[in-house]
């Protein structure tokens, strides 16, 4: 028996034999039903074509307004940047670092990573430093909460819609785009396939 | 073996968590090493127990003031306001917003302290190793790992609330102590969730299986 025929469930450490997957099909722990693997025919080209996507619309969900308001003929619009650097003027760092993290620096991080490791894999070139950055990116992965944050601005705005005229920014239309580009890449992400294409190369 | 279900710890391997391969391990677990990815192997993640309740019990002290203290002062001309999270959703309610309300109440309120709560649970039933409801309490896990970020939700409404309205005629919004004990309780209970093994939880069924295999293989 081949050693790296086996796998260990991180959820229950249950010993199971690999087997094959018809396409898209997944492998799921028969002792507690954990995710282990997945197989997606060309997944890494999926998952490359969804984060370039996603960078494109993360800048513009940086660069413009998220949302304005306007009250007796005063305008005011505020970016990503703006709320999280006034946070910060205001005194309150680690709020604003908190916001930072969770919404600007892991998703870029994240979207970095990932064509990092995919750009040079999809011209067969081997790169270093895999291991490093798969581990990188296993650790940053509960921190990016763009899902949430979208849903945070919906509601500030619903409360705002109150006080006063509120309009919705292109930034959010960019967030509203993303989500679902990088639930995408995310589901198409296969590192044990990474993994094969590494060694098949080396 | 009734179900013919070993664990890789039992028979000497370990799973490495981040390139899934395993690796057979001899040598204790110091200086154990994943044989693709060269990451650091632990049969177990180290000191799991200690570590989440000393996390979870933090999370419990500043469960109290992220909910006693506001997390929002609003001031105009004439009047200043301070908002806790729960007057917040109040707020929400009696102006109509009732879908609204239910979101921000289960996100802010109901999310943490369920998080806290079902990690406690995991943690005193794995102390006194319970044999009950092994695959409940895993799938348990998973939800607390799925639904923490969602407690976020409630910093991001302040953000926004105070970029938009600020040198507005209409009022001044200001960031309160609550939300940085509110931050605080989340980014602990996400942490006492990642150091969590739940593992754990299935580690006693093969110790029984091993014991009553090796007193098979006597008789
Ligand atoms: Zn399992
Ligand atoms: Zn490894």
């Amino acid at each position: 028996m081949d050693i790296s025929d086996l796998i260990a469930c991180h959820d229950c450490d249950c010993l199971q034999r690999r087997v094959p997957l018809p396409l898209g099909g997944a492998a799921r722990c028969s002792r507690c039903d954990a995710l282990l693997y997945r197989s997606c025919r060309g997944g890494t080209q999926k998952t490359l074509a969804y984060t370039v996507a996603a960078l494109f619309l993360f800048l513009i969900a940086n660069i413009y307004p998220i949302a304005g308001i306007e009250v007796q003929g005063n305008r005011q619009v505020a970016s990503l940047y703006d709320a999280v650097s006034l946070l910060w003027e205001e005194g309150h760092p680690e709020v604003a670092v908190l916001v930072g993290l969770t919404t600007m620096i892991t998703p870029i991080i994240q979207i970095g990573l990932v064509l990092f490791l995919l750009v040079p894999l999809h011209f067969n070139h081997l790169i270093q430093g895999v291991v490093p950055v798969l581990r990188i990116l296993e650790t940053v992965r509960p921190w990016s909460m763009m899902e949430v944050f979208f849903l945070g601005v919906l509601v500030s705005l619903f409360k705002l819609e109150q006080l006063a005229r509120v309009e919705m920014g292109i930034a959010l239309w960019a967030f509203a785009a993303m989500i679902p580009l990088l639930v995408a890449g995310a589901m198409t992400f296969e590192p044990d396939e990474i993994w094969e294409q590494v060694s098949s190369l080396s | 073996m009734t179900d013919g279900t070993m664990t890789a710890a039992q028979l000497g391997f370990y799973g490495c968590l981040i390139c899934h391969r395993v690796t057979e391990c001899t040598t204790g677990d110091i200086t154990a090493r994943c044989s693709r990815c060269g990451a650091l192997l632990h049969r177990r993640k180290p000191n799991s127990i200690s570590r989440t309740w000393a996390l979870l019990l933090t999370g419990y002290m500043l469960y109290i003031p992220a909910n006693v203290l506001p997390v929002m002062h609003t001031g105009s001309l004439f009047t200043s306001q301070s908002d806790t999270i729960m007057s917040g959703i109040v707020y929400l309610w009696t102006s109509g917003s009732w879908y609204l309300a239910g979101i921000v109440f289960i996100a802010s309120i109901f999310v943490p302290a369920a998080k806290l709560a079902i990690l406690t649970f995991l943690v005193i039933s794995v102390q006194r190793r319970s044999t009950w409801g092994r695959l409940d309490r895993t799938k348990m896990y998973r939800v607390v790992e799925f639904i923490g970020r969602w407690s976020m939700l409630d910093i991001f409404v302040v953000t926004i609330l105070v970029a938009l309205v600020r040198l507005q005629s209409l009022a001044t919004i200001s960031v309160g102590l609550g939300a940085v004990a509110f931050g605080t309780v989340v980014v602990l209970t996400m942490f006492a969730s990642m150091q969590f093994d739940p593992r754990l939880i299935w580690d006693l069924q093969a110790e029984e299986r091993s014991l009553q295999g090796n007193n098979d293989g006597h008789s």
